[in-house]
């Protein structure tokens, strides 16, 4: 007896498997102590407070809340621009979500050349590099109308690209004759003009749509179409709690997506590496986290409600 | 003669015609719906692609063409002189050459540990799995903005506890402008977008049934080995999704190669964003309708590699998301 507990070599076999599983995910565990919980560490001590950088190194003095209160009533532009980049935000994503699940559904019918579609469909998360996305906006800006402050420079140049007379903002205003209330006026007129970003932001989220209602089995609609349902009952009773699950990940997706390329950060970025005021930027930076995870969870918790977990 | 009125209230009261009726209407509604379909597709697909084609046409301009009001888009003398410039401006061959390397090799990593990660958190219970999962939802939820400038500070002196300086007996080395930051945080599994990819493996493997593992672990394969040579094999789709992913988004990022100061040689996108400054000073090119011409051959020549990836790659690319199990 004793030689078989010898051979065990003191673990059974669920323990091995723990410590091979945690071999697996050692890199990880490894990368994020050293590179996250440590830098967020240091990114709560720069914030708290004051840095002197000097030649390589730095030195800092506890100051407490300082940089909060600088953050919001000292510094000329940090809450302007916070709120202009949360705002849009909240426009954005309802746009983003609904529009890419539309397209989504409306790729995922049979018809001919439907791969090519999805090809072009996908194309801008594929250009997002800075420099690209800001020539593509030029130029498309000046197809639609130029509502965006182009250089006039390029818009000669590149007005061959269809730069059309009676641009959008034409038609926007005639909107203004329909006595239409203001704010759904303003709303549609800010949707109408975000077209363009709505379009090139939802590339990723289509596919992600698009999986999801390949997923779907086609039973269910078989048996909606047997018991007699109209195809807008198929949608909300069928296609919506199926693909629901999606519009979490998707949600977080764009608010992460529009964060990221929001000038909010590119303030923060600036500070740091620009001014190479880390106390100040760190402080600017935990602020915009805290506010984009706030978003994050009332919005989830809002979706949530919509989603239906098949189990 | 009766008229057609008449025939086609005469047509609607004729029951014997009723399924010919429905025939017609499913049909007529069906041809209206797909010809909405093909206009929005259209539509949208021009909002798409008509930049792009915009800025392909425009870089073969010649400097006449572009002070020309009667061009539209098809250029009367048409010129190579940008890209010819932009190949020497941008060094593009030896620094794409340098960029398919040092991207795929980053792109390698992050299929070979990422996949591992998934495969650790998808096929084994060990203490606190829980909330090391979260800790990968933290690393995707949080954007790298709000932990760069440790990680710049670090790099900067890099000096992990003490033991380089020991070594070297100096100053601890300045890690910037080099690539090593991006392969320690791509080994580590916290590189560009890791978190992401962990969770499309994660997912995937959780959706493989547990028997091909357990037939392989009965037939004496050690747990490395079913890994290896039993689910990566398995695990293509997430494979394509990820490398497509993680080469483009490599490709494109100005972020991380700013942040750590890696070289233009190794950053086409850095290049890009400076053209124009480069091309005013260097060239003395500063009529902005003609440089902008410039820029835009830039363009192309730094998204046409990508292009040629993706309709390689697209077909498969699709389908392995759709399969990947990002949906669950």
């Amino acid at each position: 007896m004793t030689g078989v507990v010898k051979k065990r070599r003191g673990m059974t076999l669920s323990q091995r498997r723990a410590v091979t599983g945690l071999l697996f995910i050692s890199p990880f565990v490894l990368g994020f102590l050293l590179f996250y919980v440590r830098s967020l560490w240091m990114v709560g001590q720069f914030a708290f407070s004051e840095t002197t950088t000097e030649g390589l190194g730095y030195t800092t003095r506890f100051i407490g809340l300082e940089n909060f209160r600088y953050a919001f009533t000292g510094h000329p532009r940090f809450t302007q621009i916070l709120t202009e980049s949360l705002i849009n935000m909240v426009v954005d994503v309802p746009l983003i979500i609904f529009f890419s699940l539309f397209i989504a559904i409306v790729l995922n019918q049979k018809f001919r050349g439907r791969t090519v579609a999805r090809a072009i469909f996908f194309l801008p998360a594929l250009l997002n590099a800075p420099a690209i996305v800001q020539a593509l906006d030029l130029v498309r800006a000046m197809m639609i109308g130029g509502s965006s402050p182009a250089p006039s420079a390029v818009v000669d140049s590149v007005s061959g690209a269809g730069g059309g007379s009676a641009g959008i903002l034409y038609y926007i205003d005639l909107l203004g004759d329909i006595a239409l209330p203001e704010t759904v006026l303003e709303y549609i007129v800010g949707a109408v003009s975000r077209i363009n970003t709505v379009i090139t932001m939802s590339g990723v989220q289509i596919i992600i749509f698009l999986a999801a209602l390949q997923s779907i089995s086609p039973s269910l609609y078989e048996v909606a179409k047997i018991e007699g349902a109209t195809t807008y009952e198929t949608f909300w009773k069928i296609t919506f709690p199926m693909v629901s699950p999606l519009l979490v990940t998707n949600m977080v997706y764009t608010v992460l997506d529009s964060f990221v390329n929001s000038r909010v950060l590119q303030e923060v970025y600036d500070t740091m590496f620009g001014e190479q005021n880390y106390s100040v930027g760190a402080a600017f930076s935990l602020i915009s986290m805290i506010s984009v995870c706030g978003i994050l969870g009332i919005a989830s918790y809002a979706v949530s409600k919509l989603v239906y977990y098949d189990n | 003669m009766e008229s057609l009125k008449q025939r086609i209230k005469k047509f609607n009261a004729d029951t014997r015609m009723g399924n010919e009726r429905q025939r017609i209407i499913r049909w007529l509604m069906g041809f209206v719906l797909s010809l909405f379909r093909l206009a929005l597709i259209v539509g949208i697909s021009y909002v798409i692609l008509g930049p792009i084609i915009g800025i392909a046409f425009n870089s073969f301009f010649s400097n006449e063409d572009a002070y020309s009001p009667a061009i539209y888009l098809i250029p009367q003398s048409p010129t190579l002189e940008r890209y010819s410039l932009m190949l020497t401006v941008t060094q593009y061959w030896k620094v794409l050459r340098n960029m398919l390397f040092y991207i795929s090799s980053l792109s390698l990593i992050q299929i070979v540990v990422c996949s591992m990660v998934g495969y650790g958190f998808a096929r084994f219970q060990f203490p606190l799995k829980k909330i090391l999962f979260a800790c990968v939802i933290l690393v995707i939820v949080l954007p790298a903005h709000s932990v760069i400038l440790p990680l710049y500070v670090t790099f900067r002196n890099f000096d992990p506890l003490g033991i380089l300086s020991l070594i070297t007996g100096g100053n601890p080395p300045n890690m910037l402008t080099t690539l090593f930051p991006m392969y320690m945080l791509t080994i580590f599994g916290v590189g560009l977008r890791s978190g992401l990819y962990i969770y499309i493996f994660n997912q995937f493997f959780r959706g493989l049934p547990k028997e091909i593992e357990e037939a392989a672990f009965v037939d004496g394969a050690g747990t490395f080995y079913t890994y290896l040579r039993v689910m990566v094999p398995n695990a293509m789709p997430p494979i394509i999704t990820v490398l497509i992913f993680s080469l483009v988004w490599q490709y494109n990022d100005v972020f991380y190669a700013n942040v750590f100061q890696i070289s233009g040689d190794w950053a086409l996108s850095k290049k890009l964003n400076t053209l124009g400054n480069t091309l005013s000073g260097s060239y003395r090119i500063i009529d902005p309708n003609i440089s902008s011409l410039y820029v835009y051959a830039g363009i192309i020549m730094m998204i046409l590699p990508m292009i040629i990836i993706y309709i390689f790659l697209q077909r498969r690319f699709i389908e392995g998301v759709e399969r990947s199990g990002i949906v669950g």
